[in-house]
C-alpha cells in the first residue's frame, strides 16, 4: 500500500465553478438512477483539474453533499487511488515510470534528470512552485521505456538529455511536444517492421 | 510467421486511421446485422468453438463465461464491462487498440451486449491513459452519429450505450471484482467469489466482464468463422494474439502474431534480437510481471501460448514479453517488481499487504548482499504463505516472481549473500534484531 496524507494547509472551502458543475452533471447521469456514487472518481478529477492539479478536503466535503454520500467514503476513495495528488503538486506535475521494464531501458537516468532541474526530493515543489516530480509505477507504455507522463500526456523513449530538454523548456514555461522522442508514431519495430508491410507501402 | 491476412488488428500501426469510414473498410460494422441476427445461441457456441481464451492474464475460456449469464433477463438488467484497466508492467496492448482501432472494440461491445442481454456497458480505462480514453470517446461518439450505438444500434433491433469509466491509478483495479467496486464508486478492493459477477456483479446485477483484447477479436472471429479462428495456434490455445515485447531488444514493439509461437521467434525476427545478442539473453519473463521468469536455457524452446508457460511453471498472462539480459542485476530487477507490487497492494488481506513489503525489503536487501544464509529460505517461506491465502489473485500474482526467481537463481543469491550471522559478527547491520545475542561471549 501507499501512504497517503491530506496536505496541512487546507482551503477553507471549495464549489465546482460553471463549467466543472456542467462536466459533472454529465457524468452523474452516465450511471443508473440512485447509483450516482459511481461518478465519485470523475468529480474528484473535475475537482483536481479546478483547483490546480490538487484535492483539498473542502473538495470531497462538497462532492460528498453533491452525491448524497458520507464523506467518509469520498475521503476513502481520494486516499485509496494514487492519481488524486492530496497536496499542491504544482502546474505541471511529471511521473517518472521506474517498474522494471522501464528500469532496465535506463529509467534512473530520467530521475536524475528530475532530480537536477526540480528538486531534490520527490513531491517537492521547485523552486517557482509550478513543477514537482514523483516516482510512479507502470504506466503502461513499456514498449517505447523509458518514458514519463506529464499532467494528462505520455512522453516516450526519453534519455537523460532529452528529459533535460524537456524540464527545461516547462520551467520556462513552455509546452513540449509529447509522444515519442524518437519520432516512432506507433508500436512497430522501429526499422524492422516485418507485418502488414502493404498497407505501409500503400 | 503469420499470413498478413490472418491478422485481425489490421490497423496495429495506424497505417490507415482509426475512423469510421476507414474502419469500415477493413470490414468492421459490414455486416453486424447478419451476426445479430443468428441469435444469442449461435454467437456464444461460435465463440466457444473459436475456443477463445480470455486475453487479459487468467484465460479463461470467453465463450464459457457468456454463458454464464442468465438466460432471461429478470427484475435485475445486464451490464457488460470492459477491463481497459492495463496496468501489468510489460503490458501496452490494450493502448494500441483504444487508440487505433477503438471500432473493433464498439462493434465487439454491440456484439457481446447482445450475446449477455445488456443494455448498457461500461468501458473502464486506467486513468493514466485519458488522452487515449479521450481518442475512444471521440470513436464512441462517432458512433452514435453514425446511427451504430444508441437506440436500434446499427440496425440489430439492439439498444445499446457505452460509456467511459476512468480509473485513478490502481492496479488492483484489474481484478474484476475490485473494478466493479470501483465502478460503484469505492475503494478498489476485491470481493471474494462465489458469488461470481455473471450472478451479482456491478450493482448487484448479472455483470460479464471481459479484456479490451478478448471483445475486439470477437467481431472478426465471427465474420470468418470459429474454424478459421480455431485453426490458428494449438487445440486449447488458439487463433492470434498481441504480443508487447519490451525490455532489452533492439526493437521493443507490439506485433501480432499465431499463439503458439516460439518466443524465440518473437524476439529475434520482430524484436530485432536480444541486446548484445542471443547469447547475452539472462531471462524472460513471458506474461507481465506476475509471471515467474524463465531463464534462458527455457527460452529457447518455448512456444508461447497459455499451456507450454505453465509446462514451464510461469504463465502467459498478457503476453507482455519483458527480456532482461545479462547486463541487468536479475536479484534487483526482481527487486523492483516486489516494490511494484507493495506498492499496489489494496490493503484488505494481511498476507499480502504486510508480506509484499517483506519480499521488497528482503530482495532489497539480497541485491545488496546485505541479507544472511538463512534468509533465502525464510524469503520463500514468506511467498509461500502469500500465494492461495488472499481474497484475489493479485496474492499469488505478488509472490510467483519472487517464487520464479528462487527458482532458477538461488545460486546467485547465495553467491552474493553468504553472510553467516553467527561465524561473522557484522554489528553495522541493524535489522539482525538478536544481534544483542550474538555480542555475548558465549554467541
Amino acid at each position: 500500500m501507499s501512504l497517503r496524507r491530506p496536505a496541512k494547509d487546507q482551503p477553507e472551502s471549495f464549489e465546482f465553478n460553471t463549467s466543472s458543475l456542467e462536466a459533472a452533471n454529465v457524468i452523474v447521469a452516465k450511471y443508473p438512477k440512485g447509483k450516482q456514487q459511481s461518478a465519485v472518481m470523475a468529480l474528484l478529477y473535475i475537482a483536481q483539474k479546478q483547483n490546480n492539479n490538487w484535492i483539498p478536503l473542502a473538495a470531497m466535503k462538497y462532492i460528498a453533499k453533491f452525491l448524497d454520500m458520507p464523506y467518509i467514503k469520498v475521503y476513502e476513495v481520494a486516499t485509496f487511488y494514487t492519481m488524486y495528488n492530496l497536496a499542491p503538486v504544482g502546474k505541471y506535475f511529471v511521473q517518472v515510470c521506474t517498474t522494471t521494464p522501464c528500469m532496465i531501458r535506463g529509467a534512473n537516468k530520467l530521475v536524475e534528470a528530475c532530480k537536477e532541474k526540480i528538486s531534490e526530493n520527490e513531491c517537492e515543489l521547485s523552486n517557482d512552485k509550478s513543477c514537482s516530480w514523483m516516482e510512479v509505477e507502470c504506466l503502461g507504455a513499456c514498449v517505447t521505456a523509458p518514458m514519463m507522463q506529464i499532467n494528462d500526456d505520455y512522453y516516450e523513449d526519453l534519455d537523460k538529455q532529452k528529459t533535460l530538454d524537456i524540464l527545461d523548456k516547462i520551467l520556462n514555461g513552455e509546452t513540449s511536444k509529447p509522444g515519442s522522442y524518437r519520432g516512432r508514431v506507433n508500436n512497430e519495430p522501429e526499422n524492422n517492421r516485418k507485418t502488414l508491410m502493404d498497407l505501409k507501402n500503400a | 510467421m503469420l499470413k498478413d491476412q490472418d491478422r485481425i488488428f489490421q490497423n496495429l500501426y495506424n497505417d490507415n486511421g482509426s475512423d469510421v469510414s476507414s474502419s469500415q473498410e477493413r470490414g468492421d460494422w459490414v455486416n453486424t446485422k447478419e451476426i445479430t441476427d443468428k441469435g444469442r445461441d449461435w454467437i456464444i457456441n461460435e465463440i466457444k468453438e473459436s475456443q477463445l481464451r480470455g486475453r487479459g492474464g487468467a484465460g479463461f475460456p470467453t465463450g464459457l463465461k457468456w454463458s454464464f449469464a442468465p438466460k432471461e433477463v429478470g427484475s435485475r438488467p445486464h451490464y457488460l464491462v470492459i477491463n481497459g484497466d492495463e496496468s501489468e508492467p510489460g503490458t501496452c496492448k490494450d493502448r494500441d487498440i483504444l487508440r487505433f482501432e477503438p471500432h473493433k472494440l464498439i462493434e465487439g461491445c454491440l456484439i457481446a451486449s447482445y450475446a449477455v442481454q445488456a443494455h448498457v456497458c461500461y468501458i473502464y480505462i486506467r486513468g493514466e491513459y485519458f488522452v487515449d480514453g479521450q481518442k475512444l470517446q471521440a470513436a464512441i461518439n462517432e458512433a452514435y452519429e453514425k446511427k451504430l450505438l444508441g437506440k436500434n444500434a446499427a440496425g440489430t433491433g439492439w439498444d445499446l450505450d457505452i460509456y467511459i469509466h476512468y480509473g485513478a491509478g490502481a492496479y488492483i483495479c484489474g481484478e474484476e471484482t475490485a473494478l466493479i467496486e470501483s465502478l460503484e464508486g469505492k475503494k478498489g478492493q476485491p470481493r471474494l467469489k462465489p458469488p461470481f459477477p455473471a450472478l451479482i456483479g456491478l450493482y448487484g446485477c448479472p455483470t460479464i466482464i471481459n479484456n479490451v483484447e478478448t471483445i475486439a477479436v470477437v467481431p472478426t472471429i465471427l465474420r470468418r468463422g470459429a474454424k478459421w479462428f480455431a485453426s490458428l495456434g494449438r487445440e486449447k490455445n488458439t487463433g492470434t494474439k498481441i504480443f508487447c515485447i519490451s525490455g532489452n531488444v533492439n526493437n521493443p514493439c507490439n506485433v501480432e502474431e499465431e499463439m503458439s509461437i516460439p518466443l524465440k521467434e518473437l524476439i529475434e525476427v520482430h524484436a530485432g534480437g536480444v541486446i548484445g545478442g542471443w547469447e547475452n539473453l539472462q531471462a524472460v519473463i513471458p506474461g507481465g510481471s506476475s509471471m515467474p521468469l524463465i531463464p534462458k536455457e527455457r527460452c529457447e524452446t518455448l512456444k508461447m501460448d497459455f499451456d507450454a508457460c505453465v509446462e514451464e511453471k510461469s504463465g502467459l498472462g498478457t503476453a507482455g514479453i519483458v527480456v532482461i539480459n545479462k547486463d541487468q542485476d536479475i536479484i534487483k530487477c526482481m527487486a523492483r517488481i516486489a516494490r511494484f507490487y507493495k506498492h499496489e497492494s489494496c490493503g484488505q488481506c494481511t498476507p499480502c499487504r504486510e508480506g509484499s513489503g517483506w519480499m521488497w525489503r528482503m530482495l532489497e536487501r539480497m541485491a545488496k548482499g546485505d541479507a544472511t544464509k538463512d534468509e533465502v529460505d525464510m524469503l520463500g517461506d514468506v511467498t509461500n504463505q502469500i500465494a492461495g491465502h488472499t481474497i484475489c489473485a493479485f496474492g499469488e500474482g505478488s509472490s510467483w516472481p519472487v517464487q520464479g526467481l528462487l527458482r532458477h537463481f538461488k545460486k546467485e543469491i547465495e553467491k552474493r549473500n553468504n553472510l553467516d550471522p553467527i561465524v561473522q559478527k557484522k554489528n553495522n547491520i541493524p535489522y539482525l534484531v538478536d544481534q544483542h545475542l550474538l555480542d555475548k561471549k558465549n554467541a
